[in-house]
């Protein structure tokens, strides 16, 4: 099996193809069979739900929670309209999977939602399309029409008397959209601002009604899955990781990209596919699941492979997937000032601790990287981390504070001489 | 029912219900901002954040529902720990002003710091500033002290209905502002004031006249409409420098409308009289009370004696209290008139057997599930009952209305029906023909309704009113001054009757049920208020009246009072409307007498004066009592107000009157249902022109509700004019002219024109719903 070829590639295996997006590449080899074979034998959601269950695949946007289980907490049998809501508002720093997906493979992407849409009762589709990439918007929109003209959607799909359709939403870049709950209001027309939970999506969501929400890498891999069994999903990867993953890694690495490769690879060889980091450096830090995961020191990283359950156990997140790779040329100073900001600017307002605590953090680290930092600065910010971290609507309270204290936690010597000596420990 | 144990006290709480309901139950404190019980929860503020068994992270209380065992610790280390958290954040960037903020000694951010802050900062960045806003006359902004709660934002969009203010940017730099630079023009907008737990929104008026300490709190109630919303009346010295509600759940919960809360500054106006006033050679001369009063009962007696009792016409604000209005009858029958009256801008002056109320609990409007609103803007005329109505139909009720313009409710209407006034009678004929097509008992009107051809959205309207359980058929203050009350009252009657629904009539004024248990209605040989004026009387004794802008005709009342050989006035202004008069008695406000009113539900509410009279001003049930004494009629020995009270409800004194109040209708026609041509006027008293006070604040009279009137015309009829907004037009009511600018509203019912009565402007016009004609200029 290599790494990165169709062997292992769940979602990005077109690009082998010349024409990887086109809808006869797709339907050449094998695409929307799973979904005539579904709508054919009428197979129960409740055996699509248990073959996704089998697969061990977990959300790919960065919670990592259980698909199946997901799933499963759908009232399916609630009256009136139900809703699949794919999440395509890759805001995170250093992600760039999804976009790809929606240029390469759109197609996978459809028929997923469509057996999503399918399995979980739902009267139509949403895909929340990142505000940034507006060619992939239109393209997938290009996708859906040629779906629809081949008659997998709207009325009376294939001939099986069940209505579903599918629409592309544009946003508008704000990063907070990715979260599940501000993305729902933003559909609505509504400033994209996270509900407090509960009451949760499953049994009120779009328009007050029950809808699931996946990433998009999550809904791609559900017509894989449903073509060649639950069981050799989970034995791509490893157990309780099924699968393959998009890695986008990016930085100091000397050929940036996506990279689908078994959960469970060792980090050292996912370096090695990305060429290395730049020569004549060394590797100092990782982050290895997008910028609101924890920040890894090399020797920590180079000892992982690259799964939810064991980037956990080192103390950060596998997230999206958005390994971004530092060399020893990174003033982590610096990289936390430019983090903290994306995080202050990114806050949605709505509660306090995000509102006020991101501007507090960010404006302290600006201090220490411009030579005003003061030696309590260090223990403040991990002080008012912990008053952010868990006291927020959303997650997006984490995500600002887990860059800060982690690189507070890894990297204190170099902030520690910035404030002693106003100036930076590496480089010049 | 779930048990919850919090803070180690076992409790039960009724199913759904939140940790911080639970916590109110048990008497615990949580500190929190953005909840508030009459909002929707948002959870943002993170105050309330409690400590939670088997949770992972501290919960908001205000959004956190309890389940069955659920432990929860409001002041545990891990609860104070995000409590204290929190209110580190919200000071951080508030500028901490709080010696010149209004909001200082009684701010909610300042009273949770001192519980839960630390004593020092140790934020040492720079501060955030925002640019404050211009939100009209009413509410002052300091935007930087805004902890964005979005409790101003989450009452125009649920309690008013109108989205005002809302949130604007990102992170830290949300905002609350107005749309695109408007002010905030709502009828109910001054709620914000108290909503807002800081200083960002605070009371333009009352803005630097007082720290909150200073300030000596009298509850009270509020003497404009019908509601009779509670509030505390707030003074320093012998001076009015704040209204603010009180709560009740039963009238006005914790809401006031914006005239309850800013008609104060009128107490101060350069328009209160403030001593009596004798006209000499028509020129107005300060008197003493001794002059003045020996002069009212001698032209009195000399009239009744010359002219006869009968040619005395009696006159009286139905803002006033009980006792003033009782005594004023008193006096009246003493001296042996009947013309009698209160309801100065009825056109029909049929009395029916008891007084004359909502029907039902203010309440359970709320709880309805049907409702029809005949002739009421009722946005205008009753502010805070529109508020209820929008509750009851937030929770699905149909609500369903007939008016000739259809104003924006800021709620959903199920079906309306717009006809000019002359045809509301024909259109609530046709919901009752709807309703009997459908198989109701129509009873007395059956017959006369029978030949009536029905609409679609009357049979929509009769539709809605034959489902549902809880109803009420509802006549606004239009449909009171209508010329054909009676028969809009037999036949509003009949429907409420056959559809099961309660019946009742929005009571304009404060004391209108308080003024027909009294009896300040004429006698069974007198004329009412619109009869003394259309036929005038030598002589009139007015309380509180301004003829010409509270009658039903104000050209009528104009022409009466200037050829009247004698008008004394019993008023707290001196006023252009008063010119006519010969005698000016200064008398007191609500705020500087003892006194009493009676809602529209019949709930008796008592209230202190707050203040000393102004100058020589005195209570009016005083006045009243020595000119009883002076004419040497008996029975005006009374030496207080409670005294006054006793004789005038009788045993009901204590506020029970359910024998009193009756909606019975007359026994009368409904006369001819068809629709006669020609345009008529739709004539309302402005939101802020209901009464002296209103009339004579400042600020109310800055609002643009407060704007000067204008002729609103559909598209249609302009188009048949020949006119285009804008024009100059000629308005003509019989032998009266008056020049006002055209301009469109679409929502108006073919053939209606829209020119407001009780307006300086208009006084020269006619009857409020009678015929009108226009001319270009």
């Amino acid at each position: 099996m290599s790494l990165n070829t169709p062997d292992t590639q769940v979602c990005l295996w077109t690009l082998q193809h010349p024409e990887p997006a086109s809808l006869a590449t797709y339907m050449a080899n094998g695409g929307y069979e799973a979904l005539k074979k579904i709508l054919a034998e009428r197979t129960p959601a409740e055996t699509i739900i248990a073959e996704v269950k089998t697969s061990a695949l977990r959300g790919r946007g960065g919670a990592g929670f259980p698909t199946g289980l997901k799933w499963s907490f759908m009232p399916r049998s609630f009256p009136g309209d139900k809703y699949v809501v794919c999440n395509t508002d890759e805001g995170e720093p250093g992600t760039f999977k999804d976009r790809d997906i929606l240029r390469f493979n759109p197609h996978q992407l459809i028929e997923g939602m469509i057996i999503a849409g399918y399995t979980l009762g739902a009267v139509a589709g949403y895909n929340y399309i990142h505000g940034e990439i507006f060619a992939e918007y239109e393209s997938w929109e290009g996708a859906l029409e040629e779906a629809r003209a081949a008659g997998f959607l709207g009325k009376n799909i294939l001939g099986s008397g069940w209505n579903f359709e599918l629409h592309a939403h544009h946003g508008y870049g704000a990063y907070i959209c990715g979260e599940e709950t501000a993305l729902l209001e933003s559909i609505e027309g509504k400033k994209g601002q996270p509900r407090f939970k509960p009451p949760f999506p499953a049994s009120y969501g779009l328009y007050g009604k029950p809808t699931t929400i996946n990433n998009t890498e999550t809904l791609a891999s559900i017509p894989w899955i449903m073509r060649h069994g639950g069981q050799a999903f989970l034995e791509l990867g490893k157990p309780n990781n099924g699968g393959s993953k998009i890695f986008s890694i990016s930085g100091h690495v000397n050929k940036p990209g996506n990279y689908e490769i078994p959960l469970g690879t060792p980090f050292a060889d996912l370096l090695e596919m990305a060429g290395g980091v730049r020569t004549g450096h060394q590797l100092k830090a990782v982050i290895p699941g997008g910028s609101s995961a924890p920040v890894l020191p090399a020797e920590v990283m180079m000892a992982c492979t690259l799964d939810f359950d064991s980037i956990a156990k080192a103390g950060s997140m596998l997230g999206s997937g958005a390994v971004i790779v530092m060399d020893d040329s990174v003033c982590m100073v610096k990289a936390l000032e430019r983090l903290a900001y994306f995080y202050f600017e990114e806050s949605c307002g709505q509660c306090t601790p995000c509102r006020e605590g991101t501007g507090w953090m960010y404006r302290i680290v600006r201090r220490i990287e411009h030579g005003k930092g003061r030696p309590e600065d260090l223990d403040e910010l991990l002080r008012i981390g912990k008053n952010i971290g868990g006291n927020t609507i959303c997650a997006l309270g984490e995500a600002a504070v887990g860059p800060v204290v982690s690189f507070v936690k890894h990297f204190r010597k170099e902030f520690e001489y910035h404030i002693e000596h106003q100036k930076c420990m590496v480089g010049n | 029912m779930p048990y919850i144990e919090i803070d180690g006290k076992q409790i039960e709480v009724a199913p759904g219900a939140t940790v911080m309901d639970a916590a109110h139950q048990a008497g615990i404190v949580i500190p929190h901002f953005c909840y508030h019980k009459k909002l929707s929860i948002a959870a943002n503020c993170r105050m309330c954040l409690v400590e939670v068994e088997k949770a992972p992270k501290p919960l908001p209380a205000c959004a956190t529902p309890v389940t069955d065992g659920m432990k929860v610790q409001t002041h545990s280390p891990k609860a104070v720990a995000a409590q204290a958290g929190v209110m580190e954040f919200l000071l951080i960037n508030h500028p901490l002003d709080c010696p010149i903020c209004d909001q200082g000694g009684e701010c909610q951010l300042q009273d949770v710091a001192v519980g839960y802050g630390g004593s020092t900062s140790r934020y040492s960045e720079a501060k955030r500033v925002v640019k404050d806003k211009e939100l009209g006359p009413l509410i002052s902004t300091d935007m930087t002290r805004c902890i964005h709660c979005s409790r101003c934002i989450r009452f125009g969009q649920e309690i008013a209905g109108l989205m005002e203010l809302g949130m604007s940017g990102r992170g830290e730099h949300v905002e609350v502002m107005p749309f695109l630079e408007t002010q905030v023009s709502h009828e109910l907008s001054g709620n914000v004031i108290e909503l807002c737990p800081v200083g960002a929104l605070t009371s333009k008026p009352f803005r630097y006249k007082a720290r909150s300490w200073e300030l000596s709190r009298r509850k009270s109630v509020s003497p404009h409409d019908g509601l009779g919303a509670n509030v505390q009346v707030h003074v320093k010295g012998d001076r009015v420098l704040r209204v603010v509600p009180q709560d009740n759940e039963a009238i006005n919960e914790c809401w006031i409308a914006d005239r309850d809360r800013f008609s104060y500054e009128a107490l101060s106006a350069e328009q209160r009289l403030t001593q009596p006033m004798l006209k000499k050679d028509g020129q107005w001369q300060a008197a003493s009370w001794q002059d003045a009063l020996e002069q009212v009962a001698a032209r009195l007696g000399e009239i009744r004696a010359k002219r006869g009792a009968a040619e005395i016409g009696a006159l009286a604000s139905p803002h006033q209290t009980v006792e003033e209005l009782y005594l004023f009858t008193k006096l009246m029958r003493g001296i042996g008139t009947e013309n009698i009256d209160h309801r100065l801008a009825q056109a029909d002056a049929a009395v029916g057997a008891g007084a004359r109320w909502l029907g039902m609990a203010v309440a359970d409007i709320d709880k309805l599930d049907r409702i029809l609103l005949v002739g009421s803007s009722i946005r205008h005329e009753q502010p805070l009952i529109a508020q209820r109505l929008r509750q009851a139909v937030k929770r699905g009720a149909q609500l369903d209305v007939l008016h000739a313009v259809g104003d924006d409710l800021l709620c959903k209407v199920n079906a309306r029906l717009i006809a000019k006034p002359g045809a509301w009678l024909n259109n609530l004929a046709q919901i009752a023909r709807a309703m009997q097509d459908a198989g109701a008992d129509l009873g007395v009107v059956a017959a006369e309704i029978a030949n009536v051809s029905v609409s679609d959205a009357a049979r929509s309207i009769g539709a809605s009113l034959m489902s549902g359980e809880r109803k009420a058929v509802l006549l606004g203050a239009l449909a009171q001054n209508h010329p054909a009350a009676s028969a809009l009252h037999v036949l509003a009657q009949a429907i409420a009757t056959a559809s099961g629904a309660s019946f009742g009539f929005l009571s304009p004024a404060a004391n209108s049920v308080g003024a027909q248990l009294v009896g300040a209605l004429p006698g069974p040989n007198g004329v009412g208020a619109r009869g003394m004026l259309s036929a005038p009387k030598a002589a009139y004794f007015l309380l509180g009246v301004e003829p010409s802008l509270d009658a039903y005709s104000s050209a009528e009342a104009a022409a009466a009072m200037r050829d009247a050989d004698f008008v004394v006035a019993l008023s707290a202004f001196k006023t252009a409307a008063l010119d006519t008069a010969d005698v000016l008695l200064p008398i007191a406000p609500f705020t500087e007498t003892a006194g009493s009113f009676v809602n529209m539900e019949g709930r008796l509410q008592r209230f202190h004066a707050a203040v000393k009279p102004l100058g020589e001003a005195r209570p009016a049930w005083k006045v009243l009592r020595v000119l009883g004494n002076l004419l040497s009629l008996g029975g005006f020995d009374y030496d207080s107000v409670e005294a006054v009270r006793a004789d005038a409800l009788g045993g009901e004194a204590t506020g029970d009157f359910a024998s009193a109040l009756d909606n019975a209708a007359p026994e009368a026609s409904l006369g001819a249902l068809n629709i006669a041509d020609g345009l008529e006027r739709l004539g309302e008293t402005p939101i802020y022109q209901l009464d002296p006070l209103t009339r004579y604040s400042r600020t109310l009279q800055a609002t643009p509700d407060a704007a000067e009137p204008v002729a609103w015309l559909g598209s249609e009829l302009l188009t048949r004019l020949g006119l285009a907004e804008g024009d100059q037009i000629r308005l003509r009511q019989d032998a009266q002219a008056a020049v006002m600018t055209v301009r469109r509203d679409d929502r108006l019912a073919v053939d209606a024109v829209r020119v407001a009565a009780a307006h300086p402007l208009t006084a020269v016009l006619g009857a409020r719903l009678g015929p009108i004609s226009v001319e270009k200029v």
